[in-house]
């Protein structure tokens, strides 16, 4: 399988990346020979075999729902480009 | 021998003897790191300022009567993928440039409990994605040994800072190899513990089911003293284990007689640099006289590890860093003017080439169509990497191999070819998709540059681990021999 210029562009939207012409050219490029690379998996016979999503086993890791003690709101706020009344602002949603 | 370089252990004496006081320490690490952080790049953020009024506070815990423990006083770098409450954790990324941690992780917690001082943060391959360094959004680190080349990574900042007398230990995050690689790279010993035995709450995550913390430093005892102190169940982390934790210096007996170590046939064979071989088969015949019994195995699926890899954590990766999208933190674009188009700027002004490159794989694999071509595919693969290992410790006790194929590359050398910097990861890969731990140790020098040896155990047999290091490191040399910068 081979990933082409529009694929490329595609991904890029999913992904939410803006790419310049060069960046799609050079990533086309580049995709295309890891995933040759890649393609060595499919030489091996997985049919039965079980995926592995964790190293180790864990079931659902449960806790009571209690209420806990939370950070400040300034302290969580420190980073927000934009803030007003202890609120992040984002630029409108709708039109 | 100086004070910068010198082990844990050694300072820890002078600490404890009031034959040195902390300030004193403090005071030499942060002249080491003027002196020579401008040819190494090592650190992001140096904080002299919080690190001499910790070190005096702690002085005044000893004259006190306080007890100098074992981390007392020790001067540290963590990597900046990790939060330290009030310091900058960029990831060197610029999309993170100016953000401040607002928590501590749980691993700087646990060595704040210890009265450990940190001097800085370390510089790292944006979002630990990368084994050179040379990814770092802000500037590449040097190798100690030789300026001209890789320290490794992604926690190449920690490594040099260690290898460079700046600070004594130091943590890193290793996902496929990005603490033993650059260990391995810069002479140092460093330790990626079994998944999940150091809580990642506070880690900026690359790849969750990967990522694990651990320590880099001058020596294997130094190695257990720092994951003895961050190790343990964490409730914040709830992929922590909850088990109990030994007590790994107590492993450190230097007795390997009888131990079953098992030479994996694809660790040794084309593309590892003929040095690397002989580094490793020497310390094979150093392991076989000190009443080891070494015998050739195979990990058969090893050749298909790197490609399992790089579908797994760029998918992972993909996920993880969806997060950074310029609306709670970091830099958000002034050229967008809706919500969408914000997403779309801020990413793609923020993030560097190669976080670029893993989050347009992973959001491949993982699309509508690909999904079990590639991210199931390999998930399986990573069973049967996992199975291989699983085989060979039914009748060994741990895994003996070189840390990376080659020693350290020069800059620029690799940065072209994004698959050939991956396949530097080889042999560090594995390890990572079994979950299992692992260490590298200094076991020889090519042209003026480290070779490591790598030794892998079974999940949680970290003890194993450390006293097979351990045992090597008491007699050899090459964990005495120090960089001249």
């Amino acid at each position: 399988m081979s990933i082409s210029l529009k694929q490329v562009e595609h991904v890029a939207g999913l992904a939410r990346l803006e790419l310049t012409e060069e960046e799609k050219e050079m990533y086309t490029e580049q995709l295309n020979a890891i995933l040759k690379y890649a393609e060595k998996l499919g030489t091996l016979d997985t049919d039965e075999i079980e995926p592995t999503d964790h190293a180790v086993p864990l079931a659902n890791v449960l806790r009571e729902d209690e209420v806990r003690p939370s950070l400040p709101l300034e302290r969580v706020l420190l980073n927000a480009p934009d803030e007003e009344d202890g609120q992040i602002k984002v630029p409108a949603v709708l039109e | 021998m100086t004070l910068y370089q010198q082990s844990i252990g050694e300072i820890h004496k002078k600490l404890a003897d009031r034959q040195l006081s902390v300030e004193e320490l403090v005071a030499e690490s942060l002249t080491r790191i003027e002196q020579v952080d401008g040819r190494l790049g090592a650190f992001l953020s140096v904080d002299g300022e919080g690190a001499r009024r910790k070190a005096r506070e702690l002085d005044g815990k000893l004259q006190q009567g306080g007890q100098a423990g074992l981390l007392f006083g020790l001067p540290a770098g963590v990597k900046d993928n990790m939060n330290t409450e009030g310091l900058k954790a960029t990831c060197a990324s610029k999309f993170l440039a100016n953000h401040t941690s607002i928590y501590d992780a749980t691993a700087i917690h646990k060595l704040q409990q210890q009265n450990y001082v940190l001097v800085g943060k370390t510089n790292m391959d944006e979002f630990a994605m990368g084994g050179s360094n040379e990814n770092s959004g802000f500037h590449a680190v040097r190798n100690p040994w030789n300026t001209e080349y890789v320290p490794g990574g992604s926690s190449g900042g920690s490594a040099a800072a260690v290898a460079a007398g700046e600070v004594y230990f130091a943590l890193g995050s290793d996902t496929g190899g990005s603490i033993r690689q650059p260990a391995s790279y810069c002479g140092i010993v460093g330790l990626k513990p079994t998944y999940g035995l150091v809580s990642r709450f506070g880690l900026v995550a690359f790849a969750s089911s990967l990522d694990q913390i651990g320590p880099l430093t001058k020596n294997v005892e130094d190695s257990a003293h720092v994951l003895q102190a961050i190790a343990g169940h964490d409730p914040s982390d709830s992929t922590s284990l909850d088990v109990a934790i030994p007590d790994y210096r107590q492993a450190l007996t230097g007795d390997i007689k009888g131990l079953r170590v098992a030479v994996p046939k694809e660790y040794l064979g084309e593309g590892v640099a003929p040095a690397v071989r002989a580094a490793v088969r020497n310390a094979l015949a150093e392991l076989e006289k000190l009443g080891a019994v070494w015998e050739e195995v195979s990990l058969p699926h090893t050749e298909y590890a790197v490609a399992a890899y790089y579908l797994l954590a760029s998918s992972e990766a993909s996920s993880n860093l969806a997060r950074f999208d310029g609306v709670r933190y970091g830099v958000r674009s002034e050229n967008a003017d809706n919500l969408i188009d914000l997403y779309r700027k801020s990413r793609s002004e923020g993030f560097g080439p190669e976080v670029k490159r893993r989050i347009m794989l992973g959001t491949y694999a993982l699309s509508s169509g690909y999904y079990d071509a590639y991210y199931l595919k390999a998930q399986k693969v990573r069973t049967l990497i996992k199975r291989d290992f699983d085989q060979v410790f039914e009748r060994f006790d741990i895994i003996v191999g070189p840390t990376a194929p080659t020693p350290a590359f020069k800059l620029g050398e690799q940065a072209a070819d994004p698959l050939t910097m991956y396949l530097n990861d080889i042999l560090t890969i594995p390890v990572s998709l079994a979950g299992i731990p692992a260490i590298s140790v200094p076991c020889g020098m090519d042209n003026g540059l480290p070779i490591g040896l790598q030794i892998i155990g079974k999940a949680l047999d970290e003890p194993t681990v450390l006293r097979a290091a351990h045992a090597f490191e008491q007699h050899t040399e090459y964990h005495k021999a120090r960089p001249a910068l």
